[in-house]
């Protein structure tokens, strides 16, 4: 079993703090995300974007982390929360913001929405709003590229809410069992909507729900990019190449409410404060700069910031899916 | 030499599980006992043998989970035939059909396709009890992105199935316990019924019976019951639910003008009464009698043999509408 005290070195922030490129590189990636959720909660409150907007503002070295050791040909599947892994999977920032914006240039055609976005040919899957639900899907892509022998490996996110539902407990089972090629990754991020985890769960790391089926498991801290990588980059292994699933906790913190409409106060300014002064992305901006790297941030800044903005405009100058199309996309003929 | 061929219902389903199984290496069947057991009802007899294990694949009792499996399995290219040993239990998997397989291709905006069938005995049988007893059929063909079919003889079973089969949306196919061993006429050489196409299996000219599933046996019977009362009574045998061959049906009642629908549903928001709608709303001018439903008791299924048969749809009950529908045409 792989716990956070023996995680590998290689990946840890201890070895490779001198790697600028990929040091840059999460950084981007990271500033990327919270950019363009800044800006998604901006049009949320002007009213062009509709319905549920759940944020990932402050857990983007989860997605980061994860898909910085995936390749192309590994699946990744994830709740309602799924800007972050659609763009951290090499979505586009402006198919993402269009299908907020209900466009038909969306990355769903406006059929979507927040909680649904997709690429599949970058195989990102999903985007699913039933909580837990995804777990038994998500096994089910690692089936198929069992069963056809391909490379490839999925990744499945939950949340800590998703712990006590049946479907994940089912999911997790069946790929023990069939010993399929999927890392689980659960974002504990404290709260399940408005409800503290100590009042779900009877555990402090909830990477113990491996114990039963049973599988390995990891315990990381989600603030930590190279933690994520890490943790990450062992259990991919280990799908790879003996096809065996892992369970990873990674502990995280949500830094805006569970969704728009949440102001947030079942906790204090202090609790998100302390959270925010180690923000991955204040870390790992701070790290450019000690390195001497100050400019390729600032460069970094601009292009991500040009990127977010004309996705944006992107958005508002699509159309809206014709009305004649309304009931498009339900059946293949 | 084939048309005299008669074989039961479940064996047709393991032919066209099979055959469709022997073109498709990414065609598999999954679900509890399918495998070594050979089917809770025999659907899968020798399929275990034939195909290995690879491809006939025994689960643990975790509908959803294995039903999520099939979900994910069919959206990354494979052709799942999902079993659920009786549909009762396909409540434990419902989100993953309805909100899992259903609508994945629409939310999608088309990208995601989910070619999977999940077939399995829905209705009643003898004495099970409440929650063995249950017909879904109206659950489900309420459900945009499905296709759900519910055939009746060895023939349709075997058409449909292999029409489900090759369908690249996610298709709902019901079966019954009380016809498994139900033996009709199938042909040898290979066929497929396409999905959406109900059949006039008896035609007459009093009154048009509306049914599909296990009940159009019924309806064989209440026919039979009016023909000795001298009423000619056409039937039709929907096939599938969704979606409705609303031509088949309306050309048959505007040929007869009465119509009856037989259902095992409870009546309240039922299929049949959708059936009365369309009927009503698209030919009115052409009823002499409102559209008669005849729909189980609205109670879930006690358990004692006397009880059973006053809920579910008899052909006395079934005559006895069929006669007040001709009421002042007799």
């Amino acid at each position: 079993m792989e716990t956070a005290q023996n995680t590998n070195n290689l990946y840890s922030s201890g070895s490779t703090g001198m790697d600028v490129e990929l040091i840059a590189n999460l950084y981007r990636q990271m500033y990327r995300i919270r950019r363009f959720e800044e800006e998604a909660a901006r049009a949320y409150t002007e009213r062009k974007i509709g319905g549920f907007l759940h944020l990932y503002i402050g857990q983007e070295a989860v997605a980061v982390g994860t898909m910085s050791v995936l390749n192309e040909e590994d699946y990744v599947m994830t709740a309602y929360r799924c800007h972050g892994h659609y763009l951290a999977k090499g979505g586009s920032a402006r198919e993402g913001m269009a299908e907020l914006f209900g466009k038909s240039t969306g990355c769903a055609k406006g059929r979507g929405g927040s909680m649904h976005f997709y690429d599949v040919e970058k195989r990102f899957m999903g985007g699913w709003g039933i909580v837990g639900a995804q777990i038994p899907v998500a096994a089910g892509l690692a089936f198929a590229q069992k069963y056809k022998q391909e490379e490839g490996i999925t990744v499945a996110f939950l949340g800590d809410g998703a712990v006590n539902i049946g479907p994940f407990h089912e999911g997790m089972s069946l790929a023990a069992l069939w010993k399929l090629p999927i890392v689980i990754v659960i974002e504990n991020n404290g709260f399940a909507m408005g409800t503290p985890l100590e009042k779900t769960a009877p555990v402090d790391d909830l990477s113990i729900r491996a114990l039963g089926y049973p599988m390995a498991r990891d315990t990381v801290d989600g603030h930590d990019v190279f933690a994520v990588r890490s943790a990450i980059h062992t259990a991919a292994r280990r799908a790879r190449e003996q096809s065996l699933p892992t369970l990873i906790e990674c502990k995280t913190y949500r830094y805006r409410g569970h969704s728009m409409a949440d102001p947030a106060k079942y906790r204090t300014k202090d609790d998100v404060q302390e959270w925010k002064d180690r923000d991955p992305i204040l870390v790992m901006g701070e790290k450019l700069e000690n390195l001497g790297s100050g400019d390729l941030k600032k460069q970094i800044d601009e292009e991500i910031e040009n990127e977010i903005q004309d996705a944006v405009k992107f958005a508002h100058d699509s159309p809206f899916p014709e009305l004649d199309t309304a009931t498009d996309y339900c059946m293949k003929d | 030499m084939s048309e005299a061929r008669e074989i039961s219902i479940r064996d047709a389903l393991n032919e066209a599980m099979s055959e469709e199984m022997r073109t498709d290496e990414n065609i598999f069947l999954m679900g509890e006992e399918v495998g070594s057991y050979n089917g809770a009802y025999k659907c899968s007899r020798g399929m275990l043998d034939e195909f290995g294990a690879k491809r006939v694949i025994d689960t643990p009792i975790a509908e959803n989970g294995f039903a999520g499996i099939g979900v994910g399995a069919a959206m990354a290219g494979l052709r799942p035939i999902i079993e659920f040993m009786t549909f009762n239990f396909s409540l434990i998997a419902i989100d993953q059909v309805i909100n899992s397989a259903a609508k994945g291709r629409l939310m999608s905006g088309g990208a995601l396709e989910c070619p999977i069938v999940f077939r399995g005995p829905s209705g009643a049988t003898f004495q099970v009890g409440a929650q063995h007893t249950n017909s879904f059929d109206g659950i489900y063909a309420n459900t945009p992105g499905l296709k759900v079919i519910a055939p009746s003889t060895p023939h349709d079973m075997k058409g449909l199935l292999k029409s489900a089969i090759r369908d690249d949306n996610p298709v709902v196919f019901f079966e019954s316990e009380l016809t498994y061993s139900l033996k009709g006429h199938v042909p040898e050489e290979e066929y497929v019924i396409p999905i959406g196409e109900a059949e006039v299996k008896r035609e007459g000219t009093d009154i048009t019976l509306i049914t599909w599933s296990k009940n159009y046996f019924l309806t064989e019977k209440v026919a039979n019951a009016l023909a000795e009362k001298g009423i000619s009574a056409e039937i039709v045998d929907l096939r599938t639910l969704r979606p409705f061959d609303k031509e088949t049906v309306l050309n048959s009642v505007a040929k007869t003008h009465r119509a009856v629908v037989i259902q095992e549903m409870y009546e309240i928001a039922s299929y049949g009464s959708y059936i009365a709608h369309v009927i009503q709303s698209e030919i009115f001018d052409e009823l002499d009698a409102p559209v008669g439903l005849v729909s189980s008791l609205e109670v879930p299924m006690p358990y004692s043999k006397v009880l059973e048969p006053v809920i579910l749809p008899s052909v006395e009950r079934c005559v006895a509408k069929v006669m007040k529908t001709l009421e002042g045409a007799l």
